[in-house]
C-alpha cells in the first residue's frame, strides 16, 4: 500500500494496479473460506434466478399481450388518425436531444465507449421491433434515431460556433415543451384532443413532465418563504410544507378530485388532468423545499453578508449569490425528487387515470389477455426503469460537470 | 452625515409590515371566497356539516378484520378497524424493512465483489420502480397466482402453507396458559436487561468477570426459550380435506401490502445504512482493527454506533414515507384506514368531514413516528459537555 511516487505532480492520476484475472477472482471472491462460501451461496442464487428469468422469458411468457397492445401502453386512446402527432413530437424531442447534446459536448468526443453502447442497444431494438409490430415502425424508429445522431454531430458544430448557446438551452427546452404540448393536445388549426382523453405512457410523462416544471419553482419559493424574516411568511410556508408533507400522496389526489369541484364555484369546471396535476405539484413542491432548504442551510453566512457589503440588494442576494450555490449543492435530491414525481405518477390509477399503470390494468381486464400479469409488469418494470435510471444517470452527469462538492 | 428622511416606500421597515399584511388579506379573502364557495355547494347539494353519521351502519364488509366487526356496525368502527389494520402494516413493515435494509445495506459494502452486486442490482431495481407496480406484482403475479386448489399447497416448514386464500402459519392459541407465558417472557425480558445493564457494569467498573450474572442471564434465556416452544401452545395450521383449519390466515392483499412496503423502503433504507456507515473514517476501522476486534465484532461496536448517529434522521424519513405509503394498500383491496375512509366518504357523500378525519389521522401517526425516532436520535448522539 506503501508507494512512494518517484516524482509527485498534482496533476497525474493516481497509478492504477493492473492485475491478472485470477488475482482479482482471488482478491474480491476467494479471500478467505467465508468469502468463498458467500461467493459459492451467490452463484447458485444467481444461476437459479437466471435460470428461472430466462426460462420464463423465452417459454412460458406470452408476449402477445405486448406485442397487441404496444400503442395502447405508449399513446393509450390517442385518435388513431391523429397518430402523426405523437410520432411529430418523437422526432422533434430526438432531433433538440441531439442537438443539445452535441451543443454539451462541443468540447469533447461526441461518444464515448458507453455511449456507443447505448446507441447500439437502442438501435438493435428498433431493428428487433420489425418482427413484432411491423417493418413501417421500425424503418421510422431508425430514422428518428438517425436524425438525433446526425443532429448531434450538427450541434457540436454550432456549439463550437456560439458557445454562449448553452446558457439559452434551459429556455429552449421550455419553448420545445410548449410545441409539443401544443401538438398534442391540438387546438389553433389542429383538431383539438381533450387532455382528459389522453392515457398510456403518454399521459405520464407529460403529467410528470409537467408536475416537475411546476413545482421547481414553487418549491424554491417555498424554501425562501421558509427562510425568510417575515414571521407571516414564514408561517404560512412552514404550515403548508409540513401538512402536505405529513399527508399521503393518495390523500391529495383524493382532495385534487373530490374536494376542489367542492371550494369551486358551482359553473367553473377544471379539466381532471389538470386537477391531477396540481395535486402532484403542490405535493411535490413541499418536499423539493425541504431539499432546497437543506441547500439554502449549506451556504455559509459570509456569502450573504459579503453580497450586501457590495451593495446588493436583498433579492439580488438571493438570486444572484445564495441560490445558484445552494441548488448546486443540492442537485442529486432535487433529482432523487423529480425520480419520486415520476413514479408517484402511477398513483393516478388509483384514482380513475388510465396513464402507463392505469392502462395497464385495462388491457388486463380484457377477456383476451386475462392472468398475463406477469408479461404487462415486467414490460411496465422496464419502462419505469429506464426512465428513472436515465434521470439518475443524467444527475450524476451534471453533478460531476458542475464539479459539486469542490469549492 | 445629514439625516435624509428615506421615502416610505423604499424604507425596508414598512415594506416589511405591508408586505406580511397584504400576504395576511390575500389568505384570508382566499379562505373566505373558498369558505363561501363550500357553503354555497353545500346548500345546493343539500348536505350539511357534521361527524353525526360515523353513528350510523356502515354496510360494508371488510375483508381483514383484526377486531370484531360486522357490516352492521358503525362507520366509526369501520374506520377504527381501517386504522388497525394500517397499524399493523405499519408497525411490521417497519420492523421488517430495517432488517432487510441494514443486511442489504451492509451487503453492499462486502469485500464480496459478487454479493455487492446482487444487493446493488436490488437496490437500483426497487429504488427505480413505482411501488404501486411493485404492490400490484406482488398481489396479482405472486400472492394470486399461488395455487388455487388445497390438495397439495407448497409447504415451508414450521408449517406454513401458501396458497391462494394468503399465508397459514402457526400461532398461540390465545388460553389462559398463552397469556401466562407472554407476561412470563415479558417479566424475563425485563429482567434480562436489567442483569445485562448490571453485568456491564461490573465488568467495567470493577473488573470483575461477571461470571456469575452470565449464568443467571442463561438460566433466564433457557426458562424463556421453554415458555416460547411450548408455553404459548402454538396452534398449527391443519391440512384437512381441501380446507386449513387453525393457525393464523394473513391474507394475500395483507402480504401483498407488506411484502411491497417491506422490499421498496428497504431499498431506500439500505442506501441510507450504506452512507451512513461510509461517512464513519477509515481510521476507526483501522484503529478497532489494530485493537484485535474482528471485523463483525469491529462493525457492531465501533462502526456501527457512530453511522448510526448519521443514519437516524434519513430513517426517519423513511419510516414516516413507509407509513404514509401505506395508504395504497386500498389498490390491491387491504382495508386499510385509507380504504375505509374512502369507501365511507363515497356512501355517505361526506368528502370534507372524511378529509378532516385521514389528515388528523395521519398527522397523528406521522407525530409519533417522529417523536419515538427524536427520542432515540436524542439518546444516540454524542453526549458533548
Amino acid at each position: 500500500m506503501t508507494t512512494t511516487n518517484p516524482e509527485p505532480s498534482a496533476l497525474s492520476a493516481p497509478p492504477t494496479a493492473q492485475i491478472s484475472p485470477v488475482a482479482w477472482a482471488k482478491r474480491n471472491l476467494f479471500s478467505d473460506w467465508s468469502n468463498t462460501i458467500l461467493t459459492v451461496v451467490c452463484l447458485g442464487a444467481i444461476a437459479w434466478l437466471a435460470y428461472g428469468l430466462l426460462n420464463w422469458i423465452f417459454t412460458q411468457a406470452q408476449w402477445q399481450v405486448i406485442s397487441a397492445n404496444l400503442r395502447l401502453f405508449f399513446v393509450g386512446r390517442y385518435p388513431a388518425q391523429l397518430m402523426w402527432r405523437p410520432w411529430t413530437v418523437l422526432g422533434i424531442i430526438a432531433l433538440s436531444a441531439g442537438l443539445t447534446w452535441g451543443i454539451l459536448a462541443r468540447s469533447t468526443w461526441l461518444f464515448n465507449q458507453t455511449g456507443l453502447v447505448v446507441l447500439g442497444v437502442i438501435a438493435a431494438i428498433c431493428v428487433a421491433l420489425a418482427v413484432p409490430v411491423s417493418l413501417n415502425t421500425s424503418l421510422l424508429l431508425l430514422a428518428i434515431l438517425g436524425v438525433s445522431v446526425a443532429a448531434a454531430f450538427a450541434g457540436q458544430r454550432i456549439g463550437q460556433r456560439f458557445p454562449t448557446l448553452v446558457s439559452w438551452l434551459p429556455l429552449i427546452w421550455l419553448g420545445i415543451f410548449f410545441v409539443v404540448f401544443g401538438l398534442i393536445r391540438g387546438g389553433l388549426f389542429l383538431q383539438e384532443v381533450r387532455l382528459d382523453d389522453l392515457s398510456g405512457l403518454l399521459l405520464t410523462l407529460l403529467t410528470a413532465i409537467v408536475s416537475i416544471v411546476l413545482s421547481f419553482p414553487l418549491g424554491v419559493l417555498l424554501a425562501l418563504g421558509r427562510q425568510s424574516n417575515l414571521p407571516v411568511v414564514r408561517w404560512m410556508s412552514i404550515g403548508f410544507i409540513e401538512i402536505i408533507r405529513g399527508l399521503p400522496l393518495i390523500t391529495i389526489l383524493f382532495m385534487s378530485s373530490l374536494l376542489v369541484p367542492l371550494v369551486l364555484p358551482p359553473n367553473v369546471r377544471i379539466d381532471r388532468v389538470v386537477r391531477a396535476i396540481a395535486g402532484l405539484t403542490l405535493f411535490s413542491a413541499a418536499y423539493l423545499a425541504e431539499n432546497v432548504r437543506g441547500g439554502l442551510q449549506s451556504i455559509p453566512r459570509g456569502q450573504s453578508e459579503a453580497a450586501k457589503a457590495l451593495g446588493l440588494s436583498a433579492p439580488l442576494v438571493t438570486v444572484l449569490i445564495i441560490l445558484p450555490q445552494a441548488l448546486k449543492a443540492v442537485i442529486p435530491t432535487i433529482v432523487g425528487q423529480f425520480i419520486s414525481l415520476f413514479k408517484d405518477t402511477s398513483l393516478l390509477a388509483i384514482v380513475g387515470f388510465a396513464e402507463l399503470l392505469g392502462i395497464s390494468q385495462s388491457i388486463l381486464s380484457n377477456p383476451n389477455f386475462l392472468g398475463r400479469y406477469q408479461e404487462v409488469y415486467a414490460f411496465d418494470t422496464v419502462i419505469y426503469f429506464c426512465c428513472c435510471y436515465a434521470m439518475a444517470l443524467a444527475s450524476r452527469r451534471l453533478e460531476r460537470q458542475l464539479g459539486t462538492g469542490q469549492r | 452625515m445629514d439625516e435624509e428622511k428615506i421615502p416610505l416606500w423604499r424604507d425596508d421597515r414598512v415594506l416589511k409590515v405591508v408586505g406580511q399584511v397584504i400576504a395576511v388579506i390575500v389568505f384570508v379573502t382566499v379562505m373566505l371566497i373558498l369558505g363561501s364557495n363550500i357553503a354555497r355547494n353545500f346548500q345546493a347539494l343539500g348536505i350539511t356539516f357534521g361527524f353525526d353519521f360515523l353513528g350510523r351502519a356502515a354496510s360494508f364488509g371488510i375483508g381483514d378484520t383484526p377486531i370484531p366487526y360486522t357490516p352492521s356496525d358503525s362507520y366509526g368502527r369501520a374506520i377504527l378497524v381501517g386504522l388497525v389494520n394500517s397499524l399493523r402494516v405499519m408497525i411490521l413493515g417497519i420492523i421488517l424493512a430495517t432488517v432487510v435494509g441494514i443486511t442489504v445495506g451492509i451487503a453492499r459494502l462486502s469485500d464480496n465483489w459478487l454479493l455487492r452486486q446482487i444487493a446493488g442490482t436490488y437496490v437500483e431495481l426497487f429504488r427505480n420502480t413505482p411501488l404501486l407496480l411493485q404492490l400490484f406484482c406482488w398481489y396479482f403475479a405472486v400472492f394470486l397466482n399461488l395455487p388455487g386448489d388445497l390438495q397439495n399447497p407448497p409447504r415451508l416448514p414450521g408449517p406454513i402453507f401458501l396458497t391462494q386464500r394468503g399465508v397459514d402459519m402457526p400461532w398461540p392459541s390465545g388460553t389462559l396458559q398463552t397469556w401466562l407465558s407472554v407476561a412470563f417472557l415479558l417479566v424475563s425480558a425485563v429482567l434480562a436487561l436489567i442483569v445485562w445493564r448490571r453485568r456491564v457494569m461490573v465488568m467495567v467498573q470493577r473488573g470483575e468477570s461477571g461470571r456469575s450474572l452470565q449464568l443467571i442471564l442463561i438460566v433466564i434465556g433457557v426458562l424463556a426459550l421453554l415458555a416460547l416452544v411450548f408455553g404459548l401452545q402454538w396452534e398449527r395450521p391443519n391440512l384437512s380435506d381441501n380446507a386449513i383449519t387453525g393457525g393464523l390466515n394473513l391474507s394475500p392483499e395483507f402480504g401483498a401490502v407488506l411484502f411491497g412496503l417491506v422490499f421498496y423502503t428497504a431499498a431506500f433504507i439500505a442506501e441510507v445504512v450504506r452512507a451512513g456507515i461510509q461517512s464513519v473514517t477509515k481510521g476507526q476501522w483501522e484503529a478497532a482493527r489494530a485493537l484485535g476486534l474482528q471485523p463483525g465484532l469491529a462493525m457492531r461496536l465501533v462502526i456501527f454506533p457512530q453511522a448510526l448517529r448519521v443514519m437516524i434522521p434519513p430513517l426517519t424519513s423513511e419510516y414516516l414515507n413507509l407509513a404514509k405509503n401505506s395508504s395504497l394498500a386500498i389498490a390491491v383491496g387491504y382495508a386499510d384506514v385509507y380504504a375505509t375512509s374512502f369507501t365511507t366518504s363515497n356512501q355517505t357523500g361526506r368528502t370534507i368531514e372524511m378529509i378532516l378525519i385521514l389528515m388528523a389521522t395521519y398527522l397523528a401517526i406521522n407525530l409519533i413516528i417522529s417523536l419515538g425516532m427524536n427520542t432515540f436520535n436524542r439518546s444516540v448522539q454524542l453526549k458533548e459537555r
